[in-house]
């Protein structure tokens, strides 16, 4: 086997499994594959995947971002609350949108200006937006909004059948996909990921690539928790609890090194669909929740080790 | 003891390395071991030193063949290792890294007194004097480290030592010092295997020395009766014409020039002046600031003061994209930390100073930028199967021609070179020399720090010395000679 044909098997890894672990769910429960179903899947795929891409980046960057479940509570908390004030609900997304990413950027400014681990950066901002809602919400949902405009962003279709979750992932998909592929932008994420030293003597604007990220990735938290909010048709001060860890297991199993310059958010979108489709199958198998935990991790963990063994 | 491996062999996967290679020390001999980047010298050092295992052929020791399975039997056996990358822990102290592994202890509670007096004692042995054995690794200069690695080997009593490429991170004092130290242990019956590509190095200190290529042997000679053209000859396997070849280019008007720069602590008072097609070397000891002000005039560090004129127009720059935004692009000394991203292609490095003009509102053009890749690729003759390969899949020289295709991608105008040629092989070296003069001869104003004196002198039209921090003087390289250039860097009047 050539080197080259190794390596796009390997990249294919993820999907290939996907692919397996259908086949089998289809085999074992009838249910599965219906188109009802696997829409379905895809709608509560979307909220993670969307957290995922902005984490794709951040991890291109040998970064991390624990804030997002925070970011999320804390975005979809204000939308809410300026919902419940009157504001035009299309506005008030707007404002939870440019809230997460100033989010995001504040991140960003802490990695950078003042130069802290990303991980110590962002449990510190995890737990101030965590604290910051609380604060905001009294520690209470909010809920009640009247809006076509909210019930279209969580539960309404396009043509009648495709959820309109899926479609708005799908098009940030394609159009982060066109970022980090075809943009000046893109190469210079990975190459600050690859070798900060080296990029910033080639002249690439280093700090401002991770503000960039780190805000990118304030914005996806805050989107997925709109589309949360609408669909629930109320945020929770607990929205988002944890769910870093799901966007970060979706970048890793997708093959994305967290050593920073390697990667692709194809991997990720699949990393995403595959972590949805084996909650999806585990619960019509009527698997106990305690042993869904359980057998995803030992999926996250096949993953990143049959990703080493291919690299030996 | 008499080392000799008989045909050794050792193939990576479906890469042959070594093909039944032939080599022998003798106690008492410094034995050179050259062979160009690839050519299987490390491999082969490896093989002796347990890390690798041969695929077919035999070590035998004092007449008897032995099995080295892992570093621990080459240990047993009295080979040592020091390695071209420093293996010195920068956390723990001297005393802990010289005892790692096999610390002495009683009952489990560490000896400290005891280890001490061990240490001081081996750093003594070797004569060793300015390092303080609680000092943390890391805070050493590279030859203190390398001296402290020496002292472990010699702790190990070994009686066959092998050091690849030890000067290479050297000041020119520190290799005296080394040098001192290997014939003391060469009079005391030391077998020691020298890797490196100074040739200047090798006929000072070799006794013999061993020729590989393509991962075959090529043959022994002492060094008495050799001489450099046949050496050369050995290793490529045919002639590589001029070693410096010459430049014919007519010098033009000033391009840089600076005034008092000022970096507020490595150096102070420079001042100088490159014009269109000069070479301009600046030559020193190691820690007398010779890259302090390629990094400072580049932006990449900090400046306190100064001035700097380029084509005669004041400019000030604060960070490497100032500089880039004025024409002046820089090789760096450490490519792999500073000069390339590893992990990304050919094409993808060689773009990174300039993607920004290949591309139209942020979307690269592929077909421009593949287009200008393959230009530069043909132009610099990289040798690379495919633009798309990962560049740390490239030989050293190779690796450094990409980085100068980087900074020809900028159309410089000025182009700082810091140790362009390190660990770059013989006939790499040649072309880089070639590309150099190249440059020159389209205008290019060129300053070139160097740690090797003959490049310095051969290459450049005027040399700029420097002794600690300060401009010792600038000479012509016509009349300039090795000693008059290391008498001014030295502090000589």
């Amino acid at each position: 086997m050539s080197p080259q044909t190794k390596a796009t098997l390997q990249k294919l890894g993820p999907l290939i499994a996907l692919v397996i672990m259908s086949v089998v769910l289809a085999a074992m429960s009838p249910d599965f594959l219906t188109v009802g179903n696997l829409l379905n899947v895809l709608r509560q795929v979307s909220i993670n995947a969307l957290i995922a891409f902005g984490m794709t980046f951040v991890i291109l960057l040998a970064g991390i971002d624990l804030s997002v479940g925070s970011v999320l509570a804390l975005s979809a908390a204000l939308m809410a609350g300026l919902m419940g004030g009157g504001m035009n609900p299309v506005a008030a997304t707007m404002v939870g949108l440019i809230a997460g990413a100033a989010m995001g950027l504040l991140n960003g400014l802490i990695v950078t200006k003042g130069k802290v681990a990303p991980f110590i950066a962002t449990l510190g901002t995890m737990t101030l937006y965590r604290g910051w809602t609380m604060v905001y919400t009294n520690g209470s949902p909010m809920t009640g909004f009247n809006s076509d405009f909210i019930y279209m962003l969580g539960s309404g279709y396009v043509f009648g059948i495709v959820p309109i979750p899926v479609v708005i992932t799908l098009v940030v998909f394609g159009a982060l996909w066109f970022v980090l592929k075809k943009t000046v932008f893109g190469r210079h994420v990975y190459a600050v990921g690859g070798n900060p030293e080296a990029s910033k003597l080639s002249g690439v604007k280093v700090d401002r690539v991770q503000l960039w990220v780190y805000s990118l990735s304030g914005l996806m938290a805050a989107l997925a928790g709109a589309i949360l909010t609408s669909r629930l048709n109320s945020a929770q001060p607990t929205a988002g609890a944890g769910y870093e860890l799901d966007a970060i297991a979706a970048v890793v199993i997708g093959g994305t090194s967290l050593a920073g310059g390697r990667g692709w958010i194809v991997g990720t979108l699949i990393g995403a669909v595959l972590l949805g489709v084996l909650n999806n199958g585990l619960n019509l198998l009527g698997v106990s929740s305690f042993y869904q935990q359980v057998i995803k991790g030992i999926i996250i963990l096949l993953a990143v080790l049959i990703d080493r063994a291919g690299k030996k | 003891m008499v080392v000799k491996m008989k045909d050794i062999s050792k193939a990576f996967g479906p890469v042959k390395v070594l093909e039944g290679v032939e080599f022998e020390l003798e106690p008492g001999e410094i034995h050179a071991l050259m062979g160009e980047n690839g050519a299987g010298k490390s491999t082969l050092m490896k093989i002796l030193c347990g890390v690798y295992q041969a695929d077919y052929g035999t070590i035998e020791i004092s007449g008897r063949p032995v099995e080295i399975r892992n570093t621990k039997d080459a240990e047993r056996h009295g080979i040592a290792i020091i390695h071209q990358e420093l293996n010195l822990i920068p956390q723990l102290s001297v005393i802990d890294n010289l005892f790692l592994g096999r610390e002495k202890h009683k009952g489990g509670v560490l000896d400290s007194r005891k280890m001490r007096e061990l240490a001081l004692e081996y750093l003594a042995h070797l004569g060793v004097k300015n390092i303080d054995p609680d000092m943390e690794a890391g805070k050493l200069s590279i030859g203190q480290q390398q001296m402290v690695e020496i002292a472990k080997a010699l702790s190990l009593n070994a009686q066959v030592l092998i050091m690849d490429e030890p000067t290479a991170a050297l000041t020119d004092r520190e290799i005296e010092v080394l040098f001192g130290l290997m014939r003391d242990l060469k009079s005391r019956g030391v077998g020691i295997v020298y890797v490196s590509h100074r040739m200047e190095e090798i006929f000072e200190i070799c006794d013999r020395i061993s020729v590989l290529r393509d991962g075959q042997f090529v043959g022994q000679r002492v060094i008495k009766d050799t001489g450099f053209d046949e050496i050369v000859k050995l290793m490529v396997g045919r002639e590589i014409g001029d070693r410096f070849p010459k430049r014919n280019v007519a010098i033009g008007k000033p391009r840089l020039k600076v005034g008092n720069l000022d970096d507020g602590h490595a150096i102070s008072d420079i001042s100088f002046e490159v014009h269109a097609g000069e070479v301009l070397g600046v030559a020193g000891l190691m820690g007398s600031g010779r890259s302090e002000i390629v990094r400072a005039l580049f932006g990449a560090s900090r400046r306190k003061s100064g001035d700097v004129w380029l084509d005669g127009e004041a400019i000030h720059i604060n960070d490497p994209i100032a500089a880039i935004d004025h024409g002046i692009g820089f090789v760096t000394e450490d490519r792999k930390t500073q000069g390339l991203v590893l992990g990304m292609s050919v094409r993808e490095n060689i773009t990174l100073t300039h993607l920004a003009k290949l591309a139209r509102g942020g979307v690269v053009n592929g077909g421009d930028e593949n287009g200008e890749v393959a230009g530069l690729i043909e132009r610099l003759k990289i040798r690379t199967r495919d633009a798309e390969l990962d560049v740390k899949s490239l030989s050293g020289g190779n690796q450094q021609k990409v980085v100068f295709a980087k900074w020809l991608g900028i159309a410089p105008k000025v182009l700082f070179l810091d140790e362009p040629t390190r660990g770059v092989d013989v006939g790499g070296k040649a072309e880089i020399y070639q590309i150099i003069n190249e440059l020159a001869a389209s205008g290019v104003a060129i300053v070139m720090v160097s740690s090797e004196l003959p490049e310095v002198l051969s290459m450049s039209d005027r040399i700029l010395v420097m002794h600690q921090g300060r401009q010792a003087g600038i000479f012509d390289a016509k009349t300039a000679t090795q000693e008059t250039i290391m008498h001014a860097a030295t502090g000589g009047q």
